[in-house]
């Protein structure tokens, strides 16, 4: 057993690497004029994997995306999209990616179906059997939830629709990759839900999506995994669980005894709670253990990495000083 | 059908498609209008003029050098106008992102401007020609000239177009190139014959398309005996022709290189940031 085992390792890796990853970043650098945006960014992404990352702002997020998608050229490092140098990727290789742009008023002239009909007839060529494009166009506006407005001129869309209608722009061609950058800013609630259906969807029929968002709770409810951007470099990669794990933060526990609250945080809950119940046994009422949040652990992340980079200057002061 | 040519028919659809649009839009209406409102104003004020060393209606020897202008304005102004504009908006930008989106992009700019110069032509032709009298333009020759130097002129000025709205970032800046467009209809011979300008302006004027523009049209409309009021009392067809395919050879040569660049900027944080300047100016 052992023996086959050993046999297997190389040759699964090569075809990891070679048909498994839709997306591979090695070492990606950018450099405007003296100011470095990104000091190495490293990262996979394999079919059908959402993939979130996070970040503060200027932390490098966008100009990561736009260096995937083949609009920015890269200072450094090694990247391969679909198998292929963004920096040279051809007609046939836009075809399979999808971009949301960010839309402000244009084609506001046009009306939703007729636009979404006419972008697909630039991916019809690029149809095999095993994807069809373009997207049927009355199942792609059902499936952003634009039914009832797919006979208005654009300009006349609400935020919320526009937004919307950028989505199908970006997944018209049925693209294996999709890349969204801040997808749901301007959704309320419901469309924000809805939208949350669709990439589930669109993940279950094996497309990567990569997104960008600001919205910790968003990321945690979409994402397989969730890449931390900060200073120019990813300082996490994992699941929302394993990134929790690995931060080790406290969980919070509330109860009641006899109608007064108490809030005690912790870093052991379970034993915390085997203990409370020890002493108060059925007193105890309301009991809620809340883990940390995706959010707690981006903080507690984002804040290491800057008191860090904080002492790292400090040192670096105290060196040339000395 | 192969991607290209794919793209090219969606292209030309999207052409089409915003060609319709801008009959049902209020400001492209007026734009439409506006030219053949202003040229029956010029026409009333010329009333008995006649063209200088003839008999011949002033208003009649105006309107084929109009629509000259027209062809020259339409080619350089529309083009250059809306790929501004489409820039700052993402226009552009999701073209970049579809495949051969840039293709259909650009073939749908080109019927869409030689859509709307045709419309715009019969729209002034129509009720002028109703107006005025000793026009020639009875002879299918004549319709022949006309559609050709028309063609010809849309080659000479659309890459010209193309050109200077890649230049300009802001489609608000672009309003400069026309003070100096404006300049040459004047030293053109639109509105007045140059033969009696000084012979370095009427050198100036021969270097650009307006000016062998309005004289196309005017031997294409205008009885043979007027060409004699003309610079070397002649149509010079052959000067017309080499000096708009040079223009036409020297933008076409241009114009991709400049496209291209552009296009290659063009990413969403550029959109974003044109975006936020416009918001700046509205507040």
């Amino acid at each position: 057993m052992a023996v086959v085992d050993e046999a297997d390792a190389p040759a699964r890796e090569v075809r990891l690497a070679e048909e498994d990853v839709v997306l591979e970043v090695k070492d990606l650098r950018m450099r405007y004029g003296t100011t470095d945006v990104l000091t190495g960014v490293n990262f996979v992404a394999r079919p059908g994997e959402v993939v979130a990352l996070l970040g503060p702002n200027g932390a490098g997020k966008t100009t990561t995306i736009e260096i995937l998608e083949g609009f920015r050229m890269r200072s450094a490092g090694e990247v391969a999209v679909l198998g292929v140098d963004p920096a040279h990727g051809d007609e046939n290789w836009r075809a399979r990616l999808g971009v949301v742009l960010q839309s402000w008023r244009d084609h506001g002239r046009w009306r939703v179906r007729e636009l979404l009909e006419h972008l697909g007839l630039y991916y019809a060529p690029y149809s095999t059997d095993r994807i069809r494009r373009p997207w049927d166009v009355d199942e792609l506006v059902e499936a952003v939830g634009l039914t009832p407005h797919a006979y208005k001129k654009i300009n006349k869309l609400s935020g919320g629709q526009r937004r919307r209608l950028d989505v199908a722009i970006g997944i018209v061609g049925r693209p294996e990759l999709l890349f969204l950058d801040e997808p749901t800013a301007g959704f309320d609630p419901e469309a924000r839900r809805e939208f949350h259906d669709l990439v589930h969807r669109l993940a279950d029929e094996e497309t990567t999506i990569l997104l960008t968002t600001h919205d910790l709770d968003e990321a945690e409810k979409l994402a397989d995994r969730i890449l931390i951007l900060v200073g120019g470099t990813i300082i996490a990669d994992g699941s929302a669980d394993a990134l929790a794990r690995r931060m080790s933060t406290e969980a919070e526990v509330k109860w009641t005894i006899d109608g007064q609250r108490f809030v005690h945080s912790t870093l052991d809950a379970t034993g915390f709670v085997r203990e409370l119940f020890g002493k108060y046994d059925t007193a105890i009422a309301d009991l809620e253990v809340r883990r940390a949040s995706l959010e707690d652990v981006y903080m507690a992340m984002v804040h290491e990495f800057e008191s860090g980079r904080a002492d790292a200057a400090i040192r670096e002061f105290e060196e040339v000083t000395r | 059908m192969s991607p290209t040519m794919a793209a090219a028919r969606a292209g030309a659809l999207r052409g089409r498609i915003e060609l319709r649009q801008t009959f049902t839009n209020p400001q492209d209406l007026w734009n439409y209008l506006f030219p053949t409102v202003a040229f029956l104003v010029v026409l009333f004020f010329m009333k008995g003029a006649a063209v200088p060393g003839t008999n011949f209606n002033l208003g009649s020897r105006t309107l084929p050098s109009l629509l000259g202008m027209n062809v020259a304005f339409t080619g350089l102004v529309t083009l250059m106008m809306s790929l501004a504009l489409e820039r700052e908006d993402g226009t552009l930008l999701r073209a970049k992102a579809i495949p051969n989106g840039m293709l259909g992009y650009l073939v749908g700019k080109l019927v869409l401007v030689s859509g709307m110069l045709l419309a715009s032509m019969v729209i002034i032709l129509v009720p002028s020609s109703m107006m005025l009298s000793g026009l020639a333009l009875t002879s299918p020759t004549a319709w022949l000239t006309l559609l050709w130097v028309m063609a010809l002129g849309l080659v000479a000025t659309l890459p010209l177009g193309a050109i200077f709205g890649s230049l300009f970032s802001n489609p608000r800046n672009a309003g400069v190139i026309m003070m100096p467009v404006m300049g040459l209809v004047a030293i053109s011979g639109i509105f007045y014959p140059i033969a009696s300008f000084p012979v370095w302006l009427q050198g100036i004027a021969q270097v650009f398309p307006i000016y062998w523009l309005g004289l196309g049209m005017r031997s294409a409309m205008l009885p043979d005996e007027l060409a004699a009021v003309e610079i070397g009392e002649s149509w010079r067809h052959l000067e017309m022709v080499g000096v708009l395919g040079a223009w036409a050879i020297a933008g076409l040569v241009v114009a991709p290189i400049v496209l291209r660049r552009m296009a290659r900027r063009e990413s969403g944080s550029s959109v974003a940031q044109r975006r936020e300047k416009a918001m700046q100016r509205v507040t």
